[in-house]
């Protein structure tokens, strides 16, 4: 198609020169491109530099240059890196467990019901994130629907509790971001040929085999791009953990915004998120190199 | 998925069931996956049935009780009677407005430059889009309010559509690129060999056939905005959004007008969803019957 653009057309030439046309890309990308400059990654900057500062809210900030914030701030708060880190594979390895089956089924059976199978699938997301954990939290509440009705019926000991456990946090985790999984594992089952799995069969392949040697590694993309797309948001995530978790399961993104918000102690703050972040950059380039960046953006 | 290839399968499948010896079909097993399917399906609509059934219930006072009380529908009566949470609502459907239509703007800006032109710089907007939409939102929010911070800029209305403006951006452009790939220039050529300048071929012709992606756009930005917790609260300030008000209310229990306003959200969401593809549906049939036609024809 570019070249197409390029060829001399008698349409263009009579009004646009050359430089016009050389121009014109620049001039179309550079508000979104000033935009995200100025607002997404002058501010990464600015957050490094703010993390290197020393003071306090009263007095103001100082540049110091006091890296001994970051042996500081990992010291301190590994148990919560860890702790996220734990929450959010246990969660993602889930949303993963649940998904496949129903994703490999609508791809595969679905048949003329698939969009609305799809939509089903996304109507959570017609619901406001908090309002949906909320909801789940009043699922798993110790006298609510689920487990009171449990209770009353002896089939729980009154003592079982499941809201404000790290279970519930990864529960809520989980259900939150099931969409995440199950449809980009369903872009790539449907892609699949089905010529290939008919293939299987008739070189007598058992059902068993074909999946495990056939589908199975056809599909690993998706699982890639669905673990990405699940476990990013949910290492960083802290609404599940302060609505499910009570107090005694925060994560890192808890203490961040405590810290940001409450404590204004930005220079801790800003640490524990560069760290954060620096530690997902690496994630995510090491899974770009695996799989580029085009394919996982596919799924976005 | 073609439908030849469809045919094409079960053709194979019936050959080799009418052929090859097989084992005897477990009958009740082919009803695990779709059973297994309808459950985990009824596990992420359950909280929205919560949330439905809960903005009906009568409870003693004026937060949302778990005991079913009877039926009322006093909630959606007095929608409008908690003022912080009216004013709240309110600013998101604001916040949210303004900074649809700036990022759906800059958005379609930055998804047309990158489906027409190759240019010096084109892989680092691409993977700039990409680190945006994948950086975690705590993140995002946390190195903003550094960058406020730093300026001394106070947070507020402002500061929150800059910041929803930001996230939004690389969605638009990645939804109407989707779109515009597809895009036939020849109607363009076609345009402008009949005299129209590159300005009346943009609104005439251009905006016109992309307006599809624009609106795609245009209605996750919406949702994204309306909806975004984690961003917001780290750059709102003293004022709050939708999101930000339940989540503080949260800690001493929930008014269920709440969940009223998260079910006329959801019903209002999923009646645009629907008519979009029905609408969709409409347009796809008879293109379909008409490939198909011209595949019968070629084979």
């Amino acid at each position: 198609m570019e070249q197409h653009l390029q060829s001399d057309r008698p349409g263009v030439a009579r009004h646009g020169s050359r430089l016009g046309k050389r121009l014109a890309p620049y001039l179309l990308i550079s508000p979104g491109g000033l935009w995200l400059g100025i607002f997404f990654l002058v501010p990464m900057l600015a957050m490094l530099s703010l993390s290197l500062q020393t003071g306090s809210i009263d007095t103001g900030f100082r540049q110091t240059w006091n890296f001994g914030v970051y042996p500081h701030a990992i010291g301190e708060y590994h148990k919560y890196f860890l702790r996220s880190l734990l929450y959010g594979g246990v969660a993602s390895a889930a949303t993963l467990l649940i998904s496949y089956p129903m994703s490999y089924w609508i791809a595969f059976h679905g048949g003329r019901r698939k969009t609305t199978y799809l939509l089903l699938l996304l109507l959570p997301f017609f619901v406001s994130f908090v309002i949906r954990t909320l909801a789940w939290g009043f699922i798993l509440s110790d006298e609510g629907i689920l487990f009171g009705t449990l209770k009353s019926w002896h089939l729980l000991p009154s003592s079982f509790r499941v809201l404000n456990t790290g279970t519930a946090v990864v529960s809520g985790i989980a259900y939150n971001f099931l969409p995440f999984m199950a449809l980009p594992l369903y872009v790539t089952l449907e892609k699949i040929d089905r010529s290939v799995v008919a293939a299987a069969g008739d070189l007598y392949a058992s059902k068993r085999e074909t999946f495990l040697r056939v589908i199975l590694p056809l599909s690993v993309p998706g699982i890639f791009a669905g673990v990405l797309l699940t476990l990013v948001p949910a290492v960083g995530d802290y609404v599940n953990a302060s609505i499910l978790g009570g107090t005694e399961n925060h994560m890192i993104g808890n203490i961040i915004q405590t810290e940001y918000l409450y404590n204004f102690n930005y220079p801790l703050a800003a640490a524990l998120s560069f760290v954060l972040m620096a530690g997902m950059v690496i994630g995510i380039l090491a899974y770009a190199r695996v799989l580029g960046t085009r394919e996982i953006e596919e799924y976005v | 998925m073609s439908e030849s290839a469809v045919r094409a399968e079960e053709v194979a499948g019936a050959v080799a069931t009418s052929i090859l010896p097989r084992k005897p079909q477990r009958r009740w097993t082919r009803f695990i996956l779709p059973t297994y399917t309808g459950a985990v399906m009824v596990y992420l609509v359950s909280p929205i049935l919560v949330m439905i059934l809960y903005g009906f219930n009568k409870t003693g006072g004026l937060k949302v009780s778990f005991k079913w009380q009877g039926f009322t529908l006093a909630w959606y009566r007095g929608l409008f009677d908690i003022p912080n949470l009216t004013q709240a609502l309110k600013n998101s459907l604001f916040i949210a407005t303004v900074s649809t239509l700036i990022a759906t703007a800059i958005g379609t800006l930055v998804a047309l430059a990158l489906v027409r032109y190759r240019f010096r710089g084109r892989q680092v907007a691409d993977m700039i889009m990409f680190m945006n939409i994948a950086a975690p939102e705590i993140v995002l929010g946390a190195a903003l309010l550094s960058f406020f911070v730093t300026l001394g800029l106070p947070r507020g209305v402002l500061t929150i559509i800059i910041a929803h403006v930001m996230f939004n951006i690389a969605y638009v452009a990645v939804t109407v690129r989707a779109r515009l790939s597809g895009f036939d220039t020849s109607l363009e050529e076609a345009a402008q060999d009949l005299g129209a300048d590159p300005w009346t071929t943009f609104w005439k012709v251009t905006l016109p056939l992309i307006f599809p992606g624009i609106l795609a756009g245009a209605l996750l930005a919406f949702a994204l905005s309306i909806d975004d917790f984690v961003i917001t609260s780290f750059n709102a300030g003293p004022v709050s959004t939708f999101p930000l008000w339940v989540y503080a209310a949260a800690r001493v229990g929930v008014p269920p007008q709440v969940f009223v306003m998260g079910t006329l959200i959801f019903t209002f969401g999923v009646s645009l969803a629907a008519i979009n593809l029905l609408l969709q549906r409409r347009r796809v049939r008879p293109a379909l019957a008409e490939a198909s036609g011209a595949a019968d024809d070629v084979s």
